[in-house]
């Protein structure tokens, strides 16, 4: 193969991709020059990590060729194309807590002499890997003493360690400090000397702006638009994600905000958050905005019982109660919608009824039996309202797509009879259509005289849909956008930043 | 596949056969054994099968409520003798088929209070101070048999009074005592695991434990409450095993809990939890209870007997997860 910058080192055309339902990916192409940064942008669900998993051998396209240094790249396993020098650094860690630093790195490659293990060649070659990162480590410590943006540089410099020719980065920043992203975009201009591509998966404009040659934004499973990086600005990259009219998406709210039915003094939780105050009214949405690790979400699971605060005070409809499990806060009319839908928001062997009814059994049925037909009705009921796909009630919640099992979860909420409707993330890996349909939820939840907290990371979300918007960074609030017309993507930001 | 397939004849048909596919092979068994040995499909042989099993299917119904819940009971087995030699030495009479000398009730009532306790022991260490169930029950095996052993001072608790001597031979009709008290008991616990709050709390625990939790659910009390309840059917199999052998036997009903959980997993209950049915038990239980038989009727050695039973168990896990795959 001959070198130089123009060579495309990776070409994928036409890929499609279907799931459950949704069209992942409509014949996208993409195509990688050598030596190069090529961002991908778009909104969550727009198409990039599917394209990347495709591309790894994780998932299998439905129509589409690859081509990886020229040749045909046919059968890829996640093994196989890590061997033809492809690696990634996926966006949730995945490694061993109970491993060393270097057994992480070197998993599944082990330096070994008759079988075995050579502990002392394996942690020398591991410092040395690190020392090229400019980071200090023990290789000898274990995975699960480290803090999430310390595992996520042995994440990054094990997926160096390949000795790869494409590094897939997948969100790499999310969980890493200032100083680490400089030492990491210090290796990212490192390896580009070299001869190493770089698919950079980001939300974060100024990132992509720093260190990309090339942009690709997705939207909704196509892709709209290849740049130069040199040729583009924010507003270019934004209308191209965006690419809709807002205003279509989210329906107007009609209604006045009623008595205050929540109000939160000087919530903390070191060191997830300290000193947090809000308030919500009926019919308001209040949403919540700031960076990952803003501690939006320990707020919400506090305010829910799920953990304990270390200080602060819960007013409901004026008086102070003590709330230490999600059974008293269920029983005071709070409803909890987990941006960790499999993990908090639904029982996934359960079928649909039952996990519609699970938190309200007790409500429901005053005595030890349930009444079949009863629970029935009202899970129909459910099901209707909230427009749940699904061919029937008993239908495991488990093979439901990611929009209608998120119904599930609204719906539960709502059949609870929540006056207080906390929503963390409730959009997160959904569809376009089914979003605006939740969008929908929302605004007549609040219609009907409920209170909702809306904890969201994409900003266009808490724009169209907040009343208010309290902004966190690091824990700290600071600053409470009051007035709707304040509050716009810029206004946010600047707050989250901080 | 997708949603649409479900809706038609054929996958509804896909559907019906992977829930009942234990069922059906326990009737292809019985229809080959009925062809295969002239005793088999006999009224006194299919009544025997279901007294020779009913300590085994009571077992394993307590064990499904554990497994249930993701947890497990290795207890079973010592605790059942445990029981039954308590039983035994309050059921005693004079001499053997003599009149009792407590009343009927009181060795029901210690042997189950004793069953409770052992089951609020394994409750205890496994909800409360979070102790993996296996390690916990494992522990409590060997207390429940060391504590059998040393009330009895090794030796069986013989001469068992008149009323009870009789019981483990007499029934109703054709039914055996025994026989009557499994099928009350599958009753009982199959409309607590399908038709209350309770049942769903534990398939939900077993799921999901955090989103149980954050349902409202008192997931410490179900999951303590659980080892409670299976202490008490333990109890009750173990009343059940003494009077069949008219002794209480302080060595008995080793590997019983092995043999308990087999019928459950055979049954298609997940050992991971969430998942599974009482039915499912009962089944699992019979299809242990009529292989042996039909393998005795055949002439075939236990020792191929124990062979085939651990076969049918690595089929029966492995069909499911045929069953799981092809969804």
């Amino acid at each position: 193969m001959a070198s130089g910058q123009d060579q495309y080192i990776l070409e994928m055309r036409s890929i499609s991709k279907a799931f459950v339902g949704v069209q992942a990916l409509s014949d996208v192409d993409f195509f990688l020059k050598k030596g190069t940064v090529h961002a991908l942008m778009g909104e969550n669900g727009a198409g990039k990590s599917t394209l990347m998993k495709i591309l790894t051998g994780m998932y299998h396209e439905d129509s589409g060729d690859v081509m990886y240094q020229g040749e045909p790249f046919k059968h890829r396993s996640e093994l196989l194309t890590l061997h033809r020098g492809i690696s990634m650094i996926h966006q949730e860690l995945s490694y061993v807590p109970e491993l060393t630093i270097a057994d992480n790195i070197f998993l599944g490659r082990e330096v070994s002499h008759l079988g075995i293990l050579d502990t002392a060649e394996m942690n020398r070659r591991a410092e040395e890997l690190l020392d090229k990162l400019n980071v200090k480590f023990d290789p000898k410590r274990k995975m699960s003493d480290l803090m999430v943006s310390e595992q996520q540089m042995i994440e990054i410099a094990k997926a160096i360690s390949y000795d790869a020719n494409i590094i897939i980065m997948d969100e790499p920043t999310s969980a890493i400090t200032d100083r680490e992203i400089d030492q990491l975009f210090g290796m990212i201009k490192d390896l580009k000397g070299r001869g190493v591509s770089i698919i950079y998966i980001s939300h974060k404009m100024d990132e992509i702006l720093r260190i990309a040659d090339y942009v690709t934004v997705f939207r909704d499973g196509k892709n709209v638009n290849s740049y130069d990086a040199k040729d583009i600005d924010i507003g270019t990259i934004i209308r191209d994600m965006v690419g809709r009219d807002l205003v279509d998406v989210f329906s107007e709210k009609k209604c006045a905000l009623g008595e205050e039915v929540l109000r939160v003094e000087n919530f903390s939780r070191v060191p997830h958050f300290k000193d947090v105050s809000f308030s919500v009214h009926r019919g308001e949405i209040v949403g919540f905005a700031g960076l990952m690790g803003a501690g939006r979400t320990e707020i919400m699971r506090c305010l829910f019982g799920m953990d304990k605060p270390d200080s602060g005070e819960i007013y409901i409809k004026g008086e102070k109660v003590d709330i230490d499990s999600p059974r008293s806060a269920i029983g005071r009319s709070i409803g909890f919608v987990s941006e960790d839908r499999k993990g908090v928001g639904l029982v996934l062997p359960l079928s649909v009824r039952d996990n519609i009814t699970l938190s309200s059994l007790s409500r429901l049925f005053k005595s030890f039996l349930l009444k079949g037909k009863q629970e029935n009705a009202v899970a129909d009921e459910i099901i209707t309202k909230m427009r749940i796909k699904t061919p029937n009630r008993y239908q495991c919640v488990n093979n439901l797509s990611g929009g209608n099992q998120q119904k599930v979860v609204i719906g539960k909420a709502v059949l609870e009879g929540a006056e207080i409707l906390i929503m963390d993330e409730p959009t997160r890996g959904i569809d376009i259509g089914t979003k605006s349909e939740i969008y929908k939820l929302i605004v007549d939840l609040a219609e009907q005289g409920n209170a909702v907290i809306l904890v969201s990371s994409e900003l266009p979300e808490l724009v169209g849909l907040s009343d208010k918007v309290v902004v966190l960074h690091e824990g700290e609030q600071t600053g409470v956008i009051a007035e709707k017309r304040d509050i716009s993507q810029e206004s946010i930001m600047e707050l989250a930043i901080a | 596949m997708n949603n649409i397939e479900r809706n038609n004849i054929g996958g509804l048909f896909r559907v019906v056969f992977r829930k009942y596919a234990i069922l059906l092979a326990l009737i292809i068994l019985m229809l080959v054994l009925s062809i295969m040995t002239d005793k088999f499909m006999t009224q006194d042989n299919l009544i025997n099968i279901l007294r020779q099993i009913s300590v085994i299917a009571i077992l394993a119904m307590a064990a499904t409520f554990v497994i249930i819940t993701g947890g497990i009971d290795l207890s079973c087995g010592s605790l059942l003798a445990l029981c039954g030699v308590v039983f035994a030495m309050y059921a005693r009479g004079e001499e053997s088929g003599a009149d009792p000398i407590y009343p009927l009730i009181i060795p029901i009532v210690i042997a189950v209070v004793i069953g409770l306790t052992f089951g609020a022991l394994n409750g205890v260490l496994v909800s409360v101070l979070k102790l993996a169930p296996f390690i916990v029950t494992l522990g409590t095996m060997t207390i429940a048999r060391g504590t059998a052993l040393l009330i009895s001072n090794g030796r069986p608790i013989s001469d068992m009074s008149g009323p009870w001597k009789d019981f483990g031979k007499n029934g109703v009709g054709i039914f055996p005592y025994l026989v009557i008290v499994m099928i009350v008991a599958f009753i009982i616990t199959a409309i607590v695991l399908n038709k209350t709050k309770y049942g769903r709390y534990l398939y939900a625990i077993g799921g999901n434990e955090e989103a149980a939790r954050a349902s409202g659910i008192r997931t410490l009390w179900v999951k303590l409450s659980v080892y409670v309840l299976a202490g008490g059917l333990v109890a009750v199999a173990g009343i059940l095993q003494a009077t069949r052998m008219t002794v209480g036997q302080p060595n008995v009903g080793s590997g019983y809990e092995l043999q308990a959980i087999s019928a459950v997993v055979i049954g298609g209950t997940s050992l991971s939890g969430g998942t599974g049915a009482m039915w499912g038990t009962l089944v699992g239980a019979v299809i242990i209870g009529v292989l042996n038989n039909g393998l005795d009727l055949m002439g075939v050695s236990s020792f191929w007997q124990q062979i085939v039973s651990g076969i049918i168990i690595i089929a029966a896990v492995l069909l499911d997860i045929v069953n799981k795959k092809s969804k």
